[in-house]
């Protein structure tokens, strides 16, 4: 209790502000659609109006601050109008038997978790074996490591364009393949500096004791090194996924995707439908808790199998 | 076929080079440390350019580098403006704005220990959501040049700098805090003399953090509906007209800005946090 009666607070407080944030964000769509029904309003000029300040507006007209908190098409949509429309495209369509129909937000999450899920097996695949390469040979490590560093200071999304072009002019069907690439680039970075530190961690003592029993090195790395890397693996992994879903959405922004919770927003941006919008990044912030707790509860498990954590 | 032999002898040449520059006792050198990777990046640029040219590649598909610098050298004046736009209006001035609101939020929250324990989940969680989503309705909200670009900046570096640097106020020992006691000084002394110091490493770590967002950020804005300039604007309209090169030189103008930007916090680090442990020489 202790522990979520803050985050509860804080949480509530965000969506009051949320919510009275909603009636100078919408007034003057509210005042035009109030000016449209007949309603007096002033000023009555739509022009006067979006050079008046939202505040003026406000208390000239109190009774029609309630509009801005029902509009079809807000600039800054309710807390409830969200929730509402992310309910009728995820549950609602699942009761109807149509979770996966193409206007569904089940889909396009499916879809997003596909390529996050590809890129993050692909990026942690060669974060470790970069980590072991570069454990294992200095050459590697003096030429690959800087250049590793520099890799995360370049804006991945400049490249995420061209990624797509590139592929699709090579002749790869579909964007799976340039977007798993994109999530990938990011997530490689933290899984490698992680395995490094985690591979480096058995002390001068315990190598030194493995090498009175004369192991061979790879008894070494799999008895060893591997073992003891685990956490850190685990503590990296947590940021690589989170890191492999931003890839993936950034890679659905630019450039017509159609499928994907990166499509549904540039789709929601190119339609004005602000409500399709907020509800794929609500989506996309649910799948990123899911994807990282799931990771958490697996750390956790695996953790005390091995016997770190008790 | 011979721009492919020669590309991949110099690799093998380079490597062998490298190998033995870190088999020498001379690896520990500053020198060397530069040396290698420098040798290291000029090898895949003679791969590229080997490659390219020697298998024929289209330069639609992939241009050789040689080819970028030209274009890179030739539109100095256009690149420029790109970056005044993306970077030095866009970028830096949504950078400096959402780091000083998450300096001072931090400050403000820091008071109530129950306010720190309720953001600071909430801070995390937000710090590794996709947030580069909500270009779209900024880029609504304030228009379509280069304050809404600020704006997305503003969001994106703001979590995690606040995160940091909330943790890192947290970093001063009571050992410490007892010492400032005993020398009567009072909050705000404790706070500039001890505990805002003590948490700069922190502090910088959210600040080199932020650096690629922020540049993620206004790029990626652009995307969503800009002026005619500006470096994502460039990147997508080059993509659509396949002047492949002259993307790929906005590409370089990214890289060498967040690998330049990085470098100046981390330097500006070194001279803050000069007494930290992770500074020393060994």
């Amino acid at each position: 209790m202790t522990r979520f009666l803050p985050v509860l607070t804080v949480l509530l407080a965000i969506l009051a502000l949320w919510v009275l944030a909603v009636a100078p964000m919408n007034i003057w769509q509210a005042l035009d659609l109030a000016e449209r029904e007949g309603v007096a309003v002033t000023p009555d000029d739509a022009r006067t109006r979006s050079e008046t300040s939202a505040f003026v507006l406000m208390t000239r007209n109190p009774g029609e601050i309630g509009r801005g908190y029902s509009l079809d098409r807000p600039r800054l949509p309710t807390p409830v109008q969200v929730g509402r429309e992310l309910w009728k495209t995820t549950g609602a369509m699942a009761m109807k038997g149509r979770a996966f129909s193409k206007r569904s937000l089940i889909f396009h999450g499916w879809v997003t978790l596909q390529s996050t899920l590809f890129g993050f097996a692909l990026g942690t695949l060669v974060g470790i074996l970069g980590a072991v390469a570069i454990v294992y040979s200095r050459t590697i490590e003096m030429s690959v490591m800087p250049w590793a560093i520099i890799s995360q200071t370049v804006p991945i999304v400049a490249l995420a364009p061209m990624i797509i072009v590139l592929s699709s002019q090579i002749g790869i069907e579909g964007r799976a393949l340039p977007k798993a690439i994109i999530s990938a680039y990011l997530c490689f970075f933290p899984v490698l500096v992680g395995m490094v530190k985690g591979l480096r961690s058995p002390s001068r003592e315990q190598l030194d004791l493995l090498r009175t029993y004369n192991t061979p090195r790879l008894a070494e790395f799999l008895k060893l090194r591997l073992p003891a890397s685990v956490p850190y693996l685990f503590t990296s992994l947590k940021v690589g996924i989170a890191a492999a879903l931003v890839g993936t959405i950034v890679g659905e922004l630019p450039t017509g995707a159609i499928s994907g919770l990166g499509a549904r927003i540039l789709i929601g941006d190119q339609f004005g439908t602000p409500l399709a919008i907020w509800s794929a990044l609500f989506a996309a912030a649910i799948l990123a808790g899911v994807l990282v707790t799931l990771l958490g509860w697996l750390q956790g498990v695996t953790l005390k199998r091995m016997g770190v954590r008790p | 076929m011979s721009w492919v032999l020669s590309a991949l002898l110099f690799w093998i040449a380079a490597w062998a080079l490298n190998w033995a520059i870190a088999r020498s006792p001379f690896h520990v050198t500053r020198a060397a440390r530069i040396l290698v990777p420098v040798i290291f990046g000029m090898a895949v640029l003679a791969l590229w350019e080997g490659l390219v040219r020697g298998l024929g590649v289209s330069p639609v598909i992939l241009p050789p580098p040689s080819d970028v610098a030209a274009r890179f050298a030739a539109e100095t004046g256009t690149l420029w403006e790109d970056f005044s736009q993306t970077v030095l209006k866009g970028a830096l001035s949504g950078y400096v704005l959402g780091a000083m609101a998450a300096l001072l939020t931090a400050i403000a929250i820091d008071r109530s220990a129950f306010l720190t324990r309720g953001l600071l989940p909430i801070g995390n969680f937000v710090a590794a959501l996709p947030i580069v989503g909500i270009a779209p309705i900024l880029v609504s909200w304030f228009g379509f040049d280069w304050q809404s670009k600020a704006a997305v900046v503003v969001v994106m570096v703001f979590f995690p700098i606040l995160v940091n640097t909330v943790q890192g106020l947290a970093e001063a020992s009571a050992m410490q805090k007892d010492l400032m006691r005993t020398y009567a000084a009072g909050y705000w002394q404790t706070l500039l003399k001890l505990r805002l110091p003590a948490a700069m490493p922190f502090v910088f770590n959210g600040l080199k953090i932020a650096t690629t967002l922020a540049l993620i950020g206004a790029i990626v804005a652009e995307y969503f509906g800009s002026p005619t300039r500006g470096m994502g604007f460039r990147i997508s309209t080059g993509v659509g007209s396949l002047s492949i090169d002259l993307v790929w030189a906005e590409i370089a103008v990214a890289a060498l800005t967040g690998s330049v930007v990085y470098g100046l916090v981390a330097l500006a680090e070194k001279r803050v946090t000069f007494w930290h442990p992770s500074q020393r020489k060994t």
